[in-house]
C-alpha cells in the first residue's frame, strides 16, 4: 500500500499528491443544499456538478441532485450568458423549486461571467427566488465554497424589519454533517432558544426511506427564514473557516452580533458553545443537558488507560481538525500531526495554541498540506491513531495504525450522517470510535496469553 | 410504451419536448431505428453525463498502473477521480503502481493570472525525482484551455530532459458534449505516441496473441477474462487499459487480433490499428454465459484451428459446468422480473443477454454518451453528421506503417470470415432488444422518476447519482459502473457474482418493512393511508 512513497521526505513547491481538500463548488453544494426547497446550480462544464454530486452521494447514500449550465466550447468563447438563463427557465419550468442557488466552477470564474447581470436579465417566475455565490476552485477549497453560498445567503436575502427582532438566534453550524445540525439544534431546544439555522441538511441528506422519493425533503432552512435573519439577536458561527464570512455579513448588513466560536466537537468546545449561549439569552442549562455532560466526564474518567498518553494524527477540514485536536489534549492524547489541506494561517495559529497551552512540543501542524506529507511524517516517526476522512485508510493499512473515520468525506462507512459528533453526546460517540480502535488492534495482534476478557 | 413515452413527453415545456423527442425511441418492427445522440446537453435538464476530462483521464489513460497521471487545474478534477472508478490494477513484479495516488498541480489564483506552465514543469521534476515513474501524463481541465497554457510545449521538454514518455492531453471538460469526447482525444495521443513503439521480435511471438481493448477492469473484470483466455491457449499483449502497464500498450501492434469490449470508448484505436499495422478487430461481448461462449467461439474462428476450437468448447464445457447449479438458483430468484438499464456508452447493452439468462427482461435502455453507431450499429457511420460542438475533438488519420504493416490472413480470407463472424463489425443495442422496448439517450432526472413510476421494474441499473433516488420509490438500483463495490461481473465466474447480487438486492428483506405495520393495518376504527411504491404518473 503506498509503496511508492518515500520516507525521506523532499520539498514540494508545485506537486500535490493526494490532497486533503477538494474545490470550492461541492462545499457550495452542500450548503445549498440545506436550504429547504432548494436546487443547487453549477455554472459550469457539466463534469463539476457530476463529480460533486457522485461524491456527496458517496458520503450520504443519499439522492444529490443538482442542475449545471452544462459549457460547451462555444460557450467558453462567448460567455455561459445563454446556457445559465436557458438552465434557470428550464429548472423552474421543469423541477419547480423554491429556489435556486448557483454556485461557479474554475471555468465561469476564469471567463468572467457576470452572475448578477444574468441571473438579473432572466424571466424567474414569481415567487421564485435565485440566489449565487462566487466559487472559484483555484481559491482556498470546499470549505471556501461552503463558506461562500452560507454567506451568499445573508447577501441575497437577509433583511431586518423596522418593528424589532424575532428573538431568535442566528446560527451556522459550519460544515458538519446533518445529524451534528440536528444534534446542535437539540441543544438549543432544550435550553429554550428559538433560533434559525442555516444552511440545515437534516432532514434533507439523512431522510427516511417511505417508498416515495420526494425532491425536496422536508428539512433545511427556508427563504422566509433567511429573509427573517436580519431580526435576530446575534449570530453564533460555528467554526471560523466555514462559517465566519457570513455571520459577519450579517453583522454588517443588518446589524445582528456575530459570536465566532469553534465547531461543538469535544467537551471544551461544547461548554465554551453552551457558555455562550447562556450568556447571550440569560437561560438556564436545563438538567438533561447537564447530565449528558456528566456521563461524558464519567465515560472520561472510567476509560482514559484505553487512549491516554497516545500519539495521534489529525487531518482534515480546519474547523473539524481544530476542536477535534482541542478534544484529543483533553483526552490525554498527543496529537503530533495535524494537517489540513485547505489554506489559511489562522489555522496554524489556533492549533498550536491549544497544543502548546497543553504543554505539547513536539508537534507539527500544516496548512495547505497533502496527505502523502502527512505520510511521510509519521513513516519517519509513528503515532498510535490516525484521525480523519476515508482517504486515511490507505495510510492506515500502510503503517497498521488504526483509523478513527471522522469528516468529510466518508466513503466506506455509515452512521456519520445519523449520529453526531458534536456535543456531549457526540464527545461519548468519538470516545467509542476512538476505544474500540484502539483496543480492536491490540485484540487482533496481542500474543494469545495476553488476550483478554474483560478490558 | 408509445403510450407512456408521449406521456412523459407531453409533460415538458414545448422546446424540451421537441429536443428530447429525437433522443427516445420505442422499438418497433416496422418503425424508425433512428435516435438523436452525441449532442450538447440540455442546460438545467440534471443530466448524468460528465465531462471529457473524466472521459480522457478518468477512463481511459487513468488506469495505466505506471505512470503518474498528473491532472493540470485546480484540485478538485484530480481530486474526484482519486480511486473512484475501480479499475484495479496490481504493480507486476520489480513495478510499480500509482494507483492509489492522486496527483495535481493545483492551480492558484495567481497561476490563473499568470499562467500555470511553469507550476507544471515544476510538478513533473518533482514527480520524476521522488517516484521515477514508467511515463508521465498530463491531463489538461477547463481553465487550462483558456489561460493559454502550451501543455505540449511542456510535456516534450520535459520528456526530453528526462528521457521518459510525457503524454499531454488537451481534455478540458468543455470540449465536445460528454465524456466521450475525452475517449477519442486519449485515443488520438495512444495512437500517435504509445502504440507501436515497442517491438516484439518475431522469435518471440506467441501463437494466438489478442489485446483485449476497452476493458477497463472494473472490479477485476480483465482478470477474470484473462483467466480463461489464458487457459484456452491464448496470450494478452495488452489490455486497454484495465491494468496496463504502459509496455504493454508500446507492444499491442505485435497482436494478432484486437477483441473490443467497450465499443464507445475505443473503437478509434481499433480502427487506426488496423489501417497502420493490419491487426484486424472483433467486436465482443465477455458479459453473460452466452456471450461470452459466444466470443470465445469466435475468436477460435478467426484463428482457424481445430485444436483451438476444440479446446475453446471443453473450456466453456468446464467453466459452465462449475457455475450453472448456482446461477440456475439466482434465475429462480430473478425470473420473470424486468430491468431498466442506463449505463455510460456500453453495459447499457452487454449487460442486457446476461439479465436474460437471470429470467429478467430489459424493457427500457440507455447510453449516457453513447454516438448513434452505439445503438444503431456501425451501418450508420457514414450518415452521422458532425455538429459544432463536436467538430473541434481531432480526427486523426492514419497510414500505413510499411515496416511494420502486416497482413494477419489473406483480404478473402478476411472478408470469408466476416459474414460469420463480428470482425470490423458492431451491431449495436437496438438490433438486439426485444420490439415494444425503450431506447433512450441521455436520460435525466425527471425522466428516470417518470419511467421508473410507469415501467416500476425490479432492477434499475445505472449509476451512483440515481442510486438512492430510484431506491427510495421502492426499487432496487444497482451501480453498474462501480458494481455496488462487487465484482468481478465479466465472464463465467463475474456471472455469478451478478446473478447473486441481483437476486440478494431485489429480494433483500427491507423491501418488505418500507410500509410501517400502522400503515398496513388498521389498530382503530378509520381508513388506512395509501403508502408505499410510488404509483405510476
Amino acid at each position: 500500500m503506498l509503496n511508492n512513497t518515500p520516507k525521506e521526505i523532499s520539498e514540494r513547491s508545485a506537486l500535490v499528491v493526494n490532497p486533503a481538500k477538494t474545490c470550492q463548488p461541492i462545499g457550495a453544494m452542500y450548503a445549498a443544499l440545506g436550504i429547504h426547497g432548494c436546487l443547487p446550480h453549477s455554472h459550469g462544464s457539466q463534469g463539476c456538478c457530476s463529480f460533486h454530486r457522485m461524491h456527496l452521494t458517496r458520503h450520504f447514500r443519499e439522492p444529490i441532485v443538482a442542475s449545471t449550465s452544462s459549457f460547451t466550447e462555444g460557450a467558453c468563447v462567448f460567455g455561459g450568458k445563454t446556457n445559465l438563463k436557458k438552465g434557470l427557465e428550464t429548472v423552474f419550468e421543469i423541477y419547480n423549486p423554491e429556489i435556486v442557488a448557483v454556485n461557479t466552477t474554475c471555468l465561469s470564474e476564469t471567463i468572467g461571467d457576470d452572475l448578477s447581470e444574468i441571473i438579473s436579465s432572466t424571466n424567474i417566475p414569481k415567487g421564485k427566488t435565485v440566489i449565487y455565490a462566487n466559487t472559484p476552485s483555484y481559491v482556498g477549497s470546499h470549505i471556501t465554497g461552503f463558506s461562500n453560498m452560507t454567506k451568499a445567503m445573508v447577501t441575497h436575502l437577509a433583511s431586518k424589519d423596522e418593528n424589532g427582532g424575532n428573538n431568535k438566534l442566528a446560527i451556522i453550524p459550519g460544515f458538519v454533517e446533518p445529524s451534528d445540525m440536528a444534534e446542535i439544534k437539540r441543544i438549543l431546544k432544550l435550553i429554550g432558544i428559538p433560533f434559525i439555522m442555516f444552511p440545515d441538511t437534516s432532514g434533507v441528506l439523512n431522510s427516511p426511506n417511505t417508498g416515495k422519493y420526494v425532491m425536496y425533503p422536508k428539512g433545511g432552512v427556508t427563504v422566509e427564514e433567511l429573509k427573517d435573519l436580519g431580526n435576530c439577536f446575534g449570530t453564533i458561527a460555528l467554526g471560523k473557516f466555514a462559517s465566519e464570512a457570513a455571520a459577519y455579513e450579517l453583522e454588517k448588513k443588518c446589524e445582528v452580533e456575530a459570536h465566532v466560536l469553534k465547531v461543538p466537537i469535544g467537551i471544551k468546545a461544547t461548554d465554551d458553545f453552551i457558555m455562550e449561549l447562556l450568556q447571550m439569552t440569560v437561560k438556564e442549562v436545563p438538567k438533561e443537558l447537564e447530565e449528558e455532560r456528566g456521563q461524558l466526564v464519567d465515560l472520561m474518567v472510567d476509560i482514559h488507560n484505553h487512549y491516554h498518553g497516545k500519539k495521534v494524527a489529525i487531518f482534515g477540514d480546519p474547523d473539524i481538525v481544530t476542536s477535534m485536536t482541542e478534544f484529543a489534549v483533553s483526552l490525554g492524547m498527543i496529537p503530533k500531526y495535524v494537517l489540513t489541506g485547505t489554506p489559511g494561517s489562522a489555522f496554524e495559529k489556533d492549533v498550536t495554541d491549544i497544543l502548546k497551552s497543553a504543554g505539547i512540543e513536539d508537534f507539527r501542524v500544516k496548512a495547505a498540506g497533502d496527505l502523502m506529507e502527512l505520510h511521510q511524517w509519521i513513516k519517519n516517526d509513528k503515532v498510535d491513531l490516525l484521525i480523519g476522512n476515508t482517504y486515511g485508510k490507505y495510510i492506515s493499512r500502510a503503517e497498521n495504525i488504526p483509523l478513527v473515520r471522522m469528516g468529510f468525506p466518508i466513503l466506506d462507512r455509515v452512521g456519520h450522517s445519523y449520529f453526531p459528533v458534536v456535543g456531549y453526546k457526540g464527545a461519548m460517540r468519538i470516545i467509542e470510535k476512538i476505544s474500540t480502535a484502539l483496543l480492536d488492534k491490540y485484540d487482533r495482534e496481542c500474543p494469545e496469553e495476553d488476550f483478554e476478557l474483560v478490558m | 410504451m408509445n403510450k407512456i413515452v408521449d406521456r412523459i413527453l407531453f409533460r415538458y415545456p414545448a422546446k424540451v419536448m421537441k429536443n428530447r423527442k429525437e433522443h427516445i425511441l420505442v422499438k418497433e418492427p416496422e418503425g424508425p431505428k433512428e435516435i438523436s445522440a452525441n449532442t450538447r446537453t440540455l442546460p438545467g435538464i440534471i443530466t448524468n453525463r460528465g465531462c471529457a476530462y473524466a472521459g480522457c483521464k478518468g477512463v481511459v489513460i487513468g488506469p495505466i498502473i505506471d505512470m503518474v497521471h498528473i491532472t493540470h487545474g485546480p484540485v478538485g478534477c484530480s481530486y474526484y477521480t482519486w480511486a473512484a472508478r475501480r479499475n484495479k490494477g496490481k504493480a507486476r513484479e520489480g513495478g510499480k503502481s500509482f494507483l492509489e495516488y492522486a496527483f495535481t498541480t493545483d492551480l492558484q489564483e495567481s497561476d490563473i493570472v499568470f499562467g500555470g506552465i511553469k507550476k507544471l514543469a515544476q510538478a513533473i521534476k518533482e514527480a520524476v525525482e521522488i517516484f521515477h515513474p514508467k511515463a508521465i501524463s498530463i491531463a489538461a481541465t477547463c481553465p487550462v484551455g483558456l489561460i493559454g497554457d502550451d501543455i505540449h510545449a511542456v510535456a516534450k521538454k520535459a520528456q526530453e530532459e528526462y528521457g521518459i514518455p510525457v503524454l499531454a492531453f488537451s481534455c478540458e471538460g468543455y470540449k465536445g458534449v460528454s465524456q466521450s469526447a475525452g475517449h477519442h482525444i486519449a485515443n488520438n495521443k495512444l495512437m500517435k505516441d504509445v502504440v507501436g513503439t515497442e517491438d516484439i521480435p518475431e522469435a518471440q511471438r506467441k501463437k494466438y496473441s489478442v489485446n483485449i481493448l476497452g476493458e477497463y477492469n472494473i472490479g477485476g473484470d480483465e482478470w477474470e477474462i484473462k483467466r480463461v483466455l489464458n487457459k484456452i491457449g491464448y496470450t494478452v499483449i495488452a489490455t486497454l487499459t484495465g491494468d496496463a502497464e504502459y509496455g504493454d500498450i508500446a507492444k499491442a501492434h505485435n497482436a494478432d487480433l484486437n477483441l473490443v469490449q467497450c465499443h464507445r470508448s475505443i473503437n478509434y484505436i481499433a480502427d487506426m490499428i488496423e489501417i497502420k499495422y493490419g491487426l484486424p478487430w472483433m467486436k465482443v461481448n465477455f458479459i453473460g454465459i452466452e456471450n461470452f461462449s459466444n466470443s470465445l467461439r469466435n475468436m477460435a474462428k478467426y484463428f482457424g484451428d481445430a485444436e483451438l476450437m476444440e479446446r475453446t468448447e471443453r473450456v466453456i464445457q468446464e467453466e459452465i459446468e462449475d457455475i450453472k447449479d448456482e446461477i440456475n438458483r439466482y434465475k429462480e430468484m430473478c425470473k420473470g422480473k424486468t430491468a431498466v438499464l442506463f449505463v455510460g456508452g456500453s453495459r447499457a447493452h452487454h449487460y442486457q443477454g446476461l439479465l436474460k439468462e437471470i429470467g429478467m427482461e430489459t424493457v427500457m435502455a440507455g447510453y449516457e454518451f453513447g454516438h448513434r453507431d452505439d445503438y444503431e450499429g456501425r451501418d450508420i457511420l457514414p450518415y452521422i453528421k458532425l455538429d459544432a460542438d463536436t467538430r473541434n475533438i481531432e480526427e486523426l488519420t492514419v497510414e500505413k506503417d510499411e515496416r511494420k504493416y502486416r497482413l494477419r490472413m489473406s483480404p478473402e480470407k478476411l472478408e470469408e470470415l466476416k459474414k460469420e463472424i463480428p470482425i470490423n463489425q458492431y451491431k449495436g443495442m437496438i438490433h438486439d432488444m426485444k420490439d415494444n422496448t425503450i431506447i433512450i439517450d441521455d436520460l435525466n432526472h425527471f425522466e428516470t422518476e417518470m419511467f421508473i413510476k410507469a415501467l416500476k421494474p425490479a432492477f434499475f441499473g445505472s449509476g451512483i447519482k440515481d442510486k438512492y433516488i430510484v431506491e427510495k420509490m421502492g426499487v432496487y438500483s444497482k451501480q453498474m459502473h462501480s458494481y455496488d463495490y462487487s465484482g468481478p461481473y465479466a465472464g463465467f465466474r463475474g456471472a455469478v457474482n451478478f446473478a447473486r447480487d441481483t437476486a440478494a438486492g431485489i429480494h433483500t428483506p427491507a423491501w418488505s418493512y418500507i410500509v410501517p405495520p400502522w400503515k398496513k393495518e388498521p389498530i382503530l376504527k378509520g381508513k388506512i393511508e395509501k403508502e408505499g411504491v410510488e404509483e405510476a404518473c
